[in-house]
Parts: structure tokens; sequence; C-alpha cells
């Protein structure tokens, strides 16, 4: 008897655990607004066309590449890179210069590769990319923020500088690609059609799933490495990790590098699902980005994933009722309504 | 020479200096207190011997070699660790994983040092996997020591352990202190509860305004008439 009743209580006990462990703690009042989120969806399901919910997930794991950057670099240097959405655009047109300018003089050129529009250079550029973006995000650190850290500037001079850091990188991008729309190399190919009226475009399952494959690339580096431990712990208190011991110069410079890393491949993916590149691209992300991190609480990379998915998710679904053009109003209303009901964010902790 | 030993520090914040050239020295083996009023700059002299204050003028030695414009990151790696008096965990981070960073400059596997830090502080063994942000003050508190033991430090300093405990658990921590400096660590204690911090010390200092006030051996401090009417509440 009392065994068959404690199991249930187990249960729930177990899972609050381990959902502590990953830093999502159950408050009652927490439950409650999940359960009527759920109970909203629930309610909507029959009038969403199940399509939109797969390019909602598309379009929330491109910007939770760029929401986690985000979020890990606002928690280790307490600053809000306005930059951000220009250095995803960067890493897109860096990978542009490689596709189109590099690599076709050695002999790589292509695109329809397999079931995807674009070719085996984008791939080759991915990585490239992202190291570009990684060394010039933390050349920028060099040359900009530390100074600014050392003389013992505000979190509001900072996010200046780095508005002056967007500003200037969209001008060189203008400067050097013009305001043109460019595109990767690509010819068109047949979207998947599942049942229910759902068709994916195999280019958004190749983004979903290097998405999938960074994310978790990163959820293994904060848990279990050395250098991660030393992230979160610089995150969670910069003087105590000063004294026992970390360098926390290095701590910076990795944070920058992951972060920049992963926005230049956040703007080669939002290339590749756009079909199209354009100066402003970035800027124009930097609202979902900004909704995604404050949704999920400013500061925790887990929570910023699940805030990506679901602003990509409300975006697109809100194109089945109201123009397409105000999707980012959509991530703007989002941010404001988390901003005014809980600022610290659905999986924020209490401070 | 003596393990520690601070010359004339002259110390403080932008504008305002607090530390008017503090003087104090700690032996190896010995447990030393500073006490004194609020504001009198104890805080900041740990701040500084540490590394996290830049100092001014004068000289801070640690086993004979000057650390006086040294990175805490250098200080602690010689065997100087600090637990501050507030934010002195990880707060998301769990027990175990707070006393890794607290081993984060070890270069040996350190397993056996967080089991003997469980044999220390029992309590935190059984909440291993908590976060630190959950724990009670007094667990903290423990935590917060056993982060800085990680290192096998030969000094140890302690920025009012008892600060904002309930008078039950003080008793504890003073109880722990004395343990500790048993296997052999030094440890320089900062303390708002004077009376228990110089019954353990043997030797203290009172600073006052910035400056030297007095010093001497725990005990003659605790029997002076000045510091009892002073600092000890009659």
């Amino acid at each position: 008897m009392s065994l068959v009743s404690s199991r249930p209580q187990n249960f729930a006990r177990t899972s609050r655990r381990y959902l502590r462990r990953i830093g999502l703690r159950m408050s009652p009042g927490r439950i409650s607004a999940l359960l009527a989120a759920g109970l909203l969806i629930l309610g909507f399901l029959p009038f969403i066309k199940l399509g939109l919910v797969v390019n909602g997930l598309i379009l929330g794991s491109v910007i939770a590449l760029g929401a986690i950057g985000l979020t890990l670099v606002y928690g280790i240097l307490k600053l809000g890179n306005f930059a951000h959405g220009d250095y995803m655009a960067f890493g897109a047109y860096v990978a542009f210069f490689i596709v189109d300018g590099v690599l076709p003089r050695v002999g790589i050129e292509g695109a329809g590769l397999g079931p995807f529009t674009f070719g085996f250079p984008v791939l080759i550029a991915l990585p490239l990319s992202a190291m570009v973006v990684a060394l010039g995000a933390i050349a920028l650190d060099l040359l900009i923020y530390r100074r600014l850290r050392d003389r013992g500037a505000s979190t509001a001079i900072l996010m200046m500088a780095s508005l002056g850091v967007a500003i200037a990188i969209r001008g060189l991008v203008q400067l050097i690609w013009t305001g043109n729309t460019q595109h990767y190399p690509r010819e068109s190919r047949q979207v998947f059609h599942l049942p229910m009226d759902v068709r994916i475009p195999p280019d958004g399952m190749f983004v979903a799933l290097v998405a999938v494959i960074l994310v978790a690339g990163v959820y293994l580096l904060l848990t279990y490495t050395k250098m991660g431990k030393a992230m979160r712990a610089t995150s969670d208190n910069p003087t105590l990790a000063l004294v026992s011991g970390i360098n926390t110069k290095q701590v910076v410079w990795w944070t920058w590098g992951i972060g920049g890393a992963l926005a230049a491949i956040a703007g080669v993916l939002l290339a590749v699902v756009q079909a199209q590149l354009l100066p402003i691209m970035g800027w124009k992300f930097l609202i979902p980005l900004f909704a995604a991190v404050i949704l999920g609480g400013i500061g925790n990379p887990y929570g910023a994933l699940i805030g990506a998915l679901v602003v990509g998710v409300s975006m697109e679904l809100s194109t089945q009722w109201i123009n397409p053009s105000y999707k980012p109003a959509v991530a703007f209303a989002i941010m404001i309504g988390v901003l005014l009901a809980r600022p610290r964010g659905i999986f924020g902790d209490a401070q | 020479m003596a393990l520690l030993e601070a010359s004339s520090v002259v110390a403080g914040y932008g504008e305002t200096e607090i530390l008017h050239g503090v003087s104090i020295a700690v032996n190896t083996g010995e447990i030393v207190t500073i006490i004194g009023p609020n504001g009198c700059g104890k805080s900041t002299l740990m701040k500084a011997i540490v590394g996290l204050v830049r100092i001014r003028a004068g000289s801070v030695h640690f086993r004979g070699v000057d650390i006086s414009d040294q990175d805490p990151e250098q200080t602690v790696r010689s065997g100087l660790c600090y637990v501050p008096q507030t934010d002195n965990v990880f707060p998301s981070m769990t027990i175990r994983e707070n006393l890794e960073i607290g081993a984060f400059v070890r270069r040996d596997d350190y397993q056996f040092r967080i089991d003997e830090m469980f044999e220390l502080f029992p309590d935190l063994q059984r909440s291993a996997r908590l976060k630190a942000g959950t724990l009670s003050g007094g667990q903290r508190q423990m935590l917060a020591i056993a982060r800085a033991l990680m290192l096998d430090p030969v000094l140890l300093l302690l920025d009012e352990p008892s600060a904002g405990l309930a008078p039950a658990l003080v008793e504890g921590v003073f109880k722990r202190i004395r343990d500790i400096n048993g296997t052999g660590v030094s440890i320089l204690l900062v303390e708002q509860n004077a009376r228990e911090s110089l019954r353990i010390s043997d030797r203290g200092y009172v600073l006052s305004g910035g400056v030297n006030q007095l010093q001497d051996t725990g005990p003659a401090l605790l029997d002076s008439p000045e510091v009892g009417r002073v600092y000890l509440g009659g």
C-alpha cells in the first residue's frame, strides 16, 4: 500500500531534482504558468497549421545559436551585445566571400548538394567563417571592451560601445559587399511532403540538425569540461572565480570565441533558410535574439534555447493571422510582455 | 621571517584611502585575528593581501616572496586562499562543482580531497548534488571554507566567517576553524565576534580608522580592559 502510493511521489521528486540540476527549478508559480501555456496551445491546436510550427522550429534553432552566444557574453561580461546580430551578418558574408571569391579559384564550386539547395562549398565555408568571427570577436574585445572594463566602465557604456561596433560592422559589410542582395550559389530543390500538409524544406532540416549538434556541444562543454565550469563560475561570481585561481582573461576569450563562432554559423544558416544575404539581416535579427535571451532568463544558456524555440514558433505562427512583415513585432511583443510580467524570464532564478 | 608579513600597507577604493599604513604578521601554524569597529579597514586589508584591491604603498610578503602587485590568480597558486564575507559560493553550481572550482589550479586527481572535505563537513556530502544557492547560511559558510581548502592552502584568510549565522552555529564555526588549524593550516581571521575569535587565536590585532591600534596575544587582548570596553561589549 505505502509502496504503491510513494511511487508517484518519488517520480515527482526525482524529476524535480533533475530539472533543478539543469537549472530549471519548478515553483508552483512556474508550474501554473507552464500549464496555462500548455492549455493555450492545446486550445489553439485545431486552428494551427502544423507546417508553420515546423518553420518556427527551424527559425527557432537559428535564433538559439545566436541567443546562446548572446546570453553567455551577458552572463560573463555583463555586456548586452548589440553587435551580436551584426556578428551573424558578418559571418554570413565571410562565408559568402569564401564560397564566391576563394573556393572557385581552387576549383571548388557547386550548388544543389543532394537534397539541399546549397553546395559543398558552404559546408567548407561554415567552420572557416566561424573561426574568422570567433577571432574577430576576441580581437574586438582586446581592442575595445577590455579597455573599457579596465577603466571600470558601466554596463550602459559597454552597451553603447557595442552599438557603435554594430554600426561599424554593418558599414564595413556594405562597403565590401555593397547593399545589394547576395546569395550563396543555389539550385532549387523539392520540399519533403509529410502528412497533415506539412512541408519541410531540406535546407531547414540541415539547419535544425546543425543547431542541435552545436547546442549539444555547448551543453557538454559547459557541464563537463574544465573551461565550461570556469565559464559558469565566472558568470556566477567573478570575484570568487578570480580568487579560486581561474584565469578570467582566458574565460573571456573563450566566451567571445564560442559566442562569435555560434553567431557566424547562425548567420550562415539564416542566409541559407532565407536564400539571401543583406547587410541588415543581422541587425533585424537582434530583437528575436534578445526576446529569446530575456524569455529564458538573462545569462541562462538552457533558458535561451527554450526561449529561442518559443520565439521562433510564435513568430511563424503569427503569419497565419497577421502580415509576415510583422514577425519581428511578435518577438518584440514577447520581449515586452516578459519584461513586464516576469523580468527574470521563465527559467531565471529569483535573486 | 613570518609566513605572511604586511608592512605599512596603504590601500583604498577610487579616491578614498581606507588603510593608512597597516602592518600585521602571521607566523606558521598561528591563528591570528583582526578585530576593530565597522569601517576600520579589516575587509579591505584582506582584499589587499589577496590582490583584489591594489596596494598603493607598503608591501605584502608571503613565504618570503613580494606579492604586493600580484594577480589573485597567482597568489592563490602559491598557497594563500581567501573566503570572502558574502558571495562566497557559486550559487548556480552544485556543491561538488563548487569544490571542483576550488581545486581549479590543482594538476593532480583531487577526488581524494573532495572526499576529505566531505569527511570534514558531512552535511555537504548529503547534498552534494544540490545547487549552492539553495543552501542555508551555515551550510553555505561551510561550503565556502571547504572550497578554499581544496587547494591545501598554507594560509587561509577568513573574512567574518560567523557573520549572519544563528548564535547556535557560531560556536561550531569556530570549532571547525580550530580543527582546520590543527591540520597545519595557518589562519588569518577578521571578526565582529571578537570574544569567540580571540579565544581561539594565538595573537590578535586591533585596527581602528585604518591604522594599527593594539596588538597582543589572544588571551591578553581578551583580558585587556580597553579592548573589553570598546569591542567586547563590557
